[in-house]
């Protein structure tokens, strides 16, 4: 992977007429997509892409443009040149730019690469259909190396590679009542350590299905106490991160979050969010050529800390950039764990409800940072402090600023890493660490 | 492309059931311009292919933006080494379900392609629309875009068929935030739904610079605007947000693989079973719903959809009964249910699944005077900016930017954060007045996620503004 890159590259920037700056971005993926419905292999493949972003700069006037390309080859060094020469015939068109922002001084090299390990990725289909057999199981496997790169005509050059396997799957009773899991490592060999790792999380999702036969419990709409599972918290969380902590919508007056922003409002003081990019899988450079510090507070104890801030938005508002992307949403969000023991959550519920996930979560009202979502998966109605059955789906409409304010009873003693499964146009690389929730009084509307 | 079609020919190995090869290649380009600033204009040329072998009974694909000899040689290597592994583990069996391309070329509408018309008048346009939507210090941010796409799709397939579809298609958006302390209110141009094939006569039908004006005027107004009212109450939908309202409750519940489970770790499942066909009433009588893949202009429509299956309209909901399923020729030969030409993919590098396209609620005979004077009490919605559904497509909530509310058969003031919630199961039968021809819109929106690996498709809704009886109501809190 890194070799095309660096030929790619070298091309690229060896191509720049007097004058001109390059920033380049690799984004590569090796991987094997299989996709499972009632434990049998309702699709498989394999997907080799390769995409390379070049923004060309001249003075403060710049354009970007991203082609696919093959393994670097005459073909691909063509399509590089003709981009170019569209790139600089568009930038005769152009005003300066007075929110250019990007590492001049050069001089970025990073570099971050697995040892390259084995993943079997035929042995892991085999796998799960056997494991699955007689389970109404569905799932995507995502396996393979994935790449990032990044160069400049300042002299930089960095490079991020990782390899790993993502097994995200549900086992289903009937309709929908399902239990969800993933397992995810970076080697897969038959019989080995991760094959075991495998075994072990079907086993636990099987045993939790159990629970799934009991009778179905509607409950009416009202407020209950209710114990989040970290998948239902990082779901809220996922929702604050559209646009909640970007440094351009709160200048602009979008954020969901503004009122934080601007300290008229406040969670709990247990309520700890940063931007951990040292703790994920992002790579640890960006398309500007900028070192992402390892940390950025973004809530603390329950006020806010600070912003993502990108390079454009550094430049326009006069703030300092800290190696946010353009769309400044976090990518490694982090929130801290609290003191309650997650394997206490139905007695600590006592009378309410358990839910496993949410689903579908939206604003209902923007600037209140009110929201909507429903739950999904294994919800559990909860009476005495004991799961009394599965919870029919209800849809809950409620603030960020209450469920994570006055209403948070208390969070879980262990944050839980969750890799995020998302495969649009390319596999992530972003993450969420979140603990477990006790909210009090949390609203269903229907 | 037909270089490719030739060198695909020369590398297949002999003794393979079928093999089909899908070319892709998206050429984009965004431009805008914010608070009076050129944003820096981004173009993207996404080519690639997706080879496909069926080989005893299994089906492997693989995917490269490698199109040299070697690359090809690999894919076909590696989707047929799938396909014989998966064999014995295929939830499908590919000697029968195997797609079966035949021959065809099929042209989007085009008069003015994007490429004949200069930058500097482009930005020159997108200048003229940010400086109208700055109405007053009240906004904090405006922004214009265009946003072109130029698509080329190839099938190509081992029996020497060829399928060859090009067609553009532009996006137009506007939006405008207003705000006072850390109040604000957003408006845009049907939230990104003016979405459309052709080329820049698309803009011949949208005035840009005028509609920015009323964008900046109604944030501004909204800032102002009294609360939604609460209650059970009368709901009329303009089309921008029917086409949500259609997408969430009557699209995603009528894909067939939904319903036959492919869906349910992810996007969900439906409350749709398949004996429900031919008998459900979905609506009241005045729901009518067409596949229409075929509708001139509108954002999805193709000549062949991703399997090579010939595109053709389809009803799906007739008089308010539940005809057939949104479900591909591969769906149809699993469930025994009919197929419409609904095999899409996102690009070159995902296989097919079962997709909207253009799904369409058709015209009925109310004027939108009657609608509104058929209201004692209720509100119009516009813009959808919110929604939220639950996995079986069935409890809903959407929100919109905009709303007025309506008191013995008039409009009166305009109200700001209306939001309604519903069960698909029993809201479309509700339904209580269609607009007529004059009321209808075409929008679309190029973001419908769903599929393992992720996909994004575009896909069209062509509405009437439509009348609804006691639906749940309310605003901000």
């Amino acid at each position: 992977m890194r070799a095309t890159f660096d030929t790619v590259a070298d091309h690229a920037l060896g191509r720049l007429a007097p004058g001109e700056d390059l920033l380049l971005w690799w984004a590569e993926e090796q991987s094997t997509f299989c996709r499972f419905n009632h434990a049998r292999v309702r699709q498989v493949g394999a997907v080799d892409q390769r995409n390379l972003t070049l923004r060309l700069i001249r003075g403060r006037r710049h354009a970007s443009a991203s082609l696919t390309l093959g393994r670097g080859g005459d073909e691909d060094r063509g399509r590089v040149d003709a981009t170019l020469a569209e790139l600089r015939a568009m930038l005769a068109h152009l005003p300066e730019d007075p929110h250019l922002l990007w590492n001049e001084a050069g001089g970025l090299h990073i570099e971050s690469a697995d040892e390259d390990a084995a993943i079997d990725a035929d042995a892991i289909v085999a796998d799960v259909a056997r494991l699955g057999g007689d389970l109404d199981l569905v799932g995507i496997l995502a396996a393979g190396p994935i790449a990032r790169g990044f160069a400049s005509s300042r002299d930089s050059r960095c490079w991020h590679q990782r390899a790993n396997w993502h097994f995200d799957y549900s086992l289903h009773l009937q309709a929908d009542k399902a239990v969800k899991a993933s397992v995810a490592g970076t080697a897969y060999a038959p019989g080995g350590a991760d094959a075991d790792r495998l075994a072990v999380s079907i086993l636990g999702a099987r045993e939790r299905l159990a629970l799934l036969a009991l009778p179905v419990v509607t409950v009416p709409r009202g407020a209950y106490r209710a114990w989040l599972e970290p998948a239902a918290v990082a779901e809220i969380l996922g929702l604050m991160s559209w646009g909640g902590f970007s440094a351009e919508s709160q200048q602009t007056r979008q954020s969901p979050l503004l009122k934080l922003a601007a300290g008229e409002r406040s969670l709990a003081s247990s309520v700890e969010l940063e931007e951990d990019t040292a703790g994920g899988f992002a790579p640890r450079f960006t398309p500007e050529g900028f070192l992402r510090p390892d940390r950025v507070p973004l809530v603390r104890a329950g006020a806010h800390a600070g912003a993502l801030v990108a390079p454009r938005s550094a430049a326009e508002y006069g703030l300092d950039s800290n190696g946010a992307g353009a769309d400044e949403s976090p990518e490694s969000l982090s929130m801290a764990a609290g003191s309650l023991d997650p394997a206490q959550a139905a007695a600590l519920v006592g009378d309410g409800v358990w839910i496993g996930n949410l689903w579908y979560l939206n604003w209902s009202d923007r600037m209140a940072a009110r929201m909507t979502g429903m739950t999904r998966f294994a919800s559990f109605a909860v009476r005495d402090g004991a799961i009394v059955g599965p919870l029919s789906v209800m849809r809950f409409d409620d603030s960020v600023y209450r469920v994570l304010g006055e209403g948070l009873a208390g969070l879980g003693n262990h944050a839980e890493l969750m890799p995020d499964a998302g495969t649009y146009g390319a596999r992530s690389t972003a993450c969420a660490r979140a603990p477990g929730a006790l909210i009090e009084d949390f609203a269903f509307t229907l | 492309m037909q270089s490719l079609r030739q060198r695909f020919g020369a590398l297949l190995p002999s003794g393979l059931d079928h093999a089909t090869l899908r070319v892709v290649r998206e050429r984009s380009e965004l431009l805008s311009v914010r608070l009076g600033v050129v944003q820096p204009p981004e173009r993207s040329d996404d080519l690639g292919a997706m080879v496909t072998v069926y080989e005893g009974g299994g089906m492997g694909y693989a995917a490269t933006s490698d199109l040299g000899d070697a690359g090809l040689l690999d894919a076909i290597e590696r989707a047929r080494a799938w396909a014989r592994r998966s064999a014995a583990l295929s939830a499908v069996d590919w000697s029968t379900a195997a797609p079966r391309p035949g021959d065809g070329q099929w042209r989007g509408p085009l008069q003015t392609p994007w490429r004949d018309v200069s930058l500097d008048r482009k930005l020159a346009l997108l200048h003229d629309a940010d400086a109208a939507l700055g109405v007053n210090d009240r906004i904090a941010l405006h922004a214009a875009t265009l946003w072109h796409t130029r698509t080329e799709i190839a099938l190509y397939d081992a029996a020497g068929h060829a399928i060859e579809q090009q067609t553009e298609l532009l996006v137009p958006d506007l939006m405008a935030v207003a705000s006072v302390g850390t109040d604000a209110a957003t408006r845009t141009l049907s939230g990104r739904g003016v979405c459309r094939q052709g080329g820049f006569e698309i803009l011949d039908g949208v005035d840009l610079v005028a509609e920015a004006a009323r964008v900046g005027e109604e944030a501004t107004a909204l800032l102002e605007a009294a609360p939604c009212p609460v209650g059970t109450m009368d709901l009329v939908l303009d089309p921008d947000q029917m086409l949500l309202q259609i997408h969430e409750s009557i699209g995603h519940p009528l894909e067939l693989d939904r319903i036959l489970g492919d869906e349910r770790n992810y996007a969900g499942t439906s409350f749709v079973t398949p004996e429900m066909f031919g008998s459900y009433r979905y609506g009241s009588e005045l729901l009518n719903v067409t596949f229409a893949p075929d509708v001139q202009g509108e954002f999805a429509s193709y000549g062949f959809d991703d399997d090579g299956a010939p595109a053709e309209r389809a009803w799906l909901i007739r008089d308010g009964i539940l005809l057939r399923p949104l479900g591909s020729g591969v769906s149809g030969a699993r469930s025994g249910l009919p197929a419409v030409a609904n095999a899409r993919a996102t690009s070159w590098n995902r296989p097919p699944i079962d997709r909207m396209a253009n799904l369409n609620l058709e015209a009925g005979d109310a004027s939108m005077a009657d609608l509104i004077g058929g209201v004692e009490r209720g509100v119009l919605m516009q813009t959808n900016c919110s929604w939220s559904i639950d996995d079986s497509r069935n409890k809903f909530q959407f929100g919109c930017e905009l709303g007025w509310r309506i008191e013995d058969g008039e409009l009166r003031e305009m109200v700001r954060t209306p939001c309604y919630r519903g069960v698909s199961a029993t809201f479309w039968r509700s339904l209580d007045g269609v607009g007529d021809a004059s009321t209808v819109g075409v929008y679309g929106s190029p973001y419908c996620g769903k599929g393992e690996p992720n996909q994004v498709v575009r896909v069209g809704h062509a509405s009437p503004a439509c009348r609804f009886r006691d639906v749940e109501v309310f605003g901000a809190a």
